[in-house]
């Protein structure tokens, strides 16, 4: 645990750094506070609003996760399904790669249109978004399969699927993992751009604030949904590393 | 899986005829190839980098379809054949007895009787006390002697070996090489060792076969005149050196 502590204690430097630095700033007239505001002052909104944020982080949340799930059982099936054959991944494989192209930003009216405003449109948002690396993390791993344990399964006469759940599925486990971490933030990205126009949550609160001039309250939605993509991020590296730490040399120790 | 009566008739006779097998595009890798190994025989085949030894191989193992010519082995019952790879390819994701009972657990076999099988596969390759071991703790020596428990596990009367402890320090590869030697003498398997040492093939083998670089013919069809129990003090023998100096003239005319 002591150690732990002082692995994390680098990357906090930075920011205390950066937080008295900002602060010193301001306090002294440098920076006008309506522009940046102080570290105190986000502090300050965020215990203010305290009821108003959270309740939004709430909902973020739950449309982020909602869009995280489905990218994760949708973009693994798909994947299986493209890893079928050449020549389904031909014909198919490029139309997840134009999926991936659209901007989010400008289909999230045509997402409301088709689910209304509120949580479905958030949910579809964050989807969107965060399919892609799920599919093309996993495809890869799928696809990269060492040839010398396919020809094993071959050679005492293993069926496709018996190979795909025993050879293929665990053997891809580190690409799917990867995927699911690039997911994970990408869900909350999405989910707060659905905000913007679909919704209520931190999106919709940025949206307001920014309206109001209230950069402090900005700051700390801003905050709050930075903290949620870290927290999804810290879900997949924590089952990452349950699942993976006995084999792979990405999660072992030393 | 039926046990052969006489124990030293348990391997099979291995048969090529007019095999032929080309590459796209227009790559002729075996052409012409005939090749008779007897029931129970150890044969050593070398040849130069690229000459198509593997592709013999896997052709042997049924891994591959030949475009034309005919492959009988007899007798022909289904999971008489096991393969080893030139590095262990272990499955990272399962401990070491989980590894090498794999073959039998994708033939069928209970739980039970195939842990059984493969703890007695691992006690022969003089592996005890790290079937709860996995792959990442092993060296690669451990490595290379799971490889080899899990293609003996299934008590196969083919043995089929491409290259397999070219990757190991030579004080390992001398080990095994022993250690395969005896094995080989105890349940009078059918062989086929694939090689790039030209003592290694004589130290182990009652035959050897030399192919050419291109289409890979056979220009050196030697019976290895040497005696039958080879330990490691054999490797000084006079004897054997006569041998080596056979093969390495075969290699060298071009
Ligand atoms: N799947 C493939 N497609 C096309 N060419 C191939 C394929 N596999 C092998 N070859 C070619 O066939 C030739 C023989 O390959 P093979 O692997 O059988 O040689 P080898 O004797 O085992 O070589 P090495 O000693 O390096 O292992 C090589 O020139 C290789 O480039
Ligand atoms: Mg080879």
């Amino acid at each position: 645990m002591k150690r732990r502590l002082l692995g994390i204690f680098p990357a906090l430097l930075p920011l205390i750094v950066l937080c008295g630095a900002t602060e010193s700033a301001v306090r002294m007239g440098l920076v006008k506070s309506y522009l940046l505001p102080a570290p105190s002052a986000i502090a300050q909104a965020l215990l203010v609003n305290r009821v108003e944020l959270l309740g939004a982080l709430w909902k973020t949340s739950e449309a982020a996760l909602a869009g995280f799930a489905l990218s994760t059982v949708a973009g693994i099936a798909i994947a299986v399904f493209l890893s079928s054959s050449k020549a389904v991944q031909r014909a198919f494989y490029p139309y997840a790669v134009f999926f991936q192209t659209v901007p989010v930003i400008a289909i999230a009216p045509l997402l409301v249109i088709w689910f209304g405003y509120g949580l479905r449109t958030v949910i579809a948002s964050a989807f969107v978004v965060s399919i892609f690396p799920v599919i093309a993390n996993t495809l890869t791993g799928i696809l990269s399969t060492d040839p010398a344990l396919r020809d094993l399964f071959q050679l005492y006469g293993a069926s496709p699927a018996r190979t795909l759940f025993q050879l293929r599925f665990p053997a891809a486990l580190p690409q799917i993992l990867t995927g699911l971490r690039i997911a994970g933030g990408l869900a909350v990205i999405g989910a707060i751009v659905g905000e913007f126009i679909g919704g209520q949550g931190l999106g919709s609160v940025v949206d307001v604030a920014r309206t109001q001039q209230r950069v402090d309250k900005v700051f700390a939605a801003v905050l709050l949904a930075s903290v949620l993509g870290l927290a999804l991020f810290g879900l997949v590296s924590a089952v990452s590393w349950m699942t993976l730490r006995r084999w792979h040399a990405s999660e072992s120790r030393d | 899986m039926s046990e052969s009566p006489v124990p030293t008739a348990r391997g099979v006779a291995v048969s090529l005829e007019k095999v032929r097998k080309v590459y796209e595009p227009n790559r002729i890798v075996v052409e012409g190839m005939d090749l008779q190994v007897n029931a129970g025989e150890f044969l050593a085949i070398l040849g130069p980098s690229g000459c198509g030894k593997s592709t013999l191989l896997r052709i042997i193992a049924r891994l591959l379809e030949p475009d034309s010519g005919t492959l009988s082995i007899t007798p022909d019952n289904p999971f008489q054949t096991a393969y080893v790879f030139q590095d262990a390819h272990l499955l990272p994701w399962r401990s070491v007895l989980d590894n090498a009972a794999l073959p039998l657990e994708l033939m069928g076999i209970d739980r039970t009787a195939r842990e059984a099988k493969a703890r007695a596969a691992l006690a022969l390759v003089g592996l005890m006390d790290t079937e709860s071991l996995y792959p990442a703790q092993l060296s690669g020596g451990m490595k290379m002697r799971v490889s080899l428990a899990r293609a003996l596990a299934t008590e196969p009367r083919l043995l089929l070996l491409d290259e397999p402890f070219a990757a190991l320090d030579e004080v390992n590869r001398f080990h095994l090489d022993v250690a395969l030697r005896q094995l080989w003498q105890w349940h009078g398997m059918t062989v086929i060792f694939v090689t790039h040492s030209i003592s290694e093939a004589a130290f182990l083998a009652n035959r050897a076969v030399v192919l050419t670089r291109r289409k890979c013919q056979i220009k050196l069809d030697r019976q290895l005149d040497l005696p039958l129990e080879r330990y490691a003090s054999f490797r000084t023998d006079p004897a054997l050196a006569a041998e080596i100096s056979h093969l390495l003239e075969a290699m060298e005319e071009e």
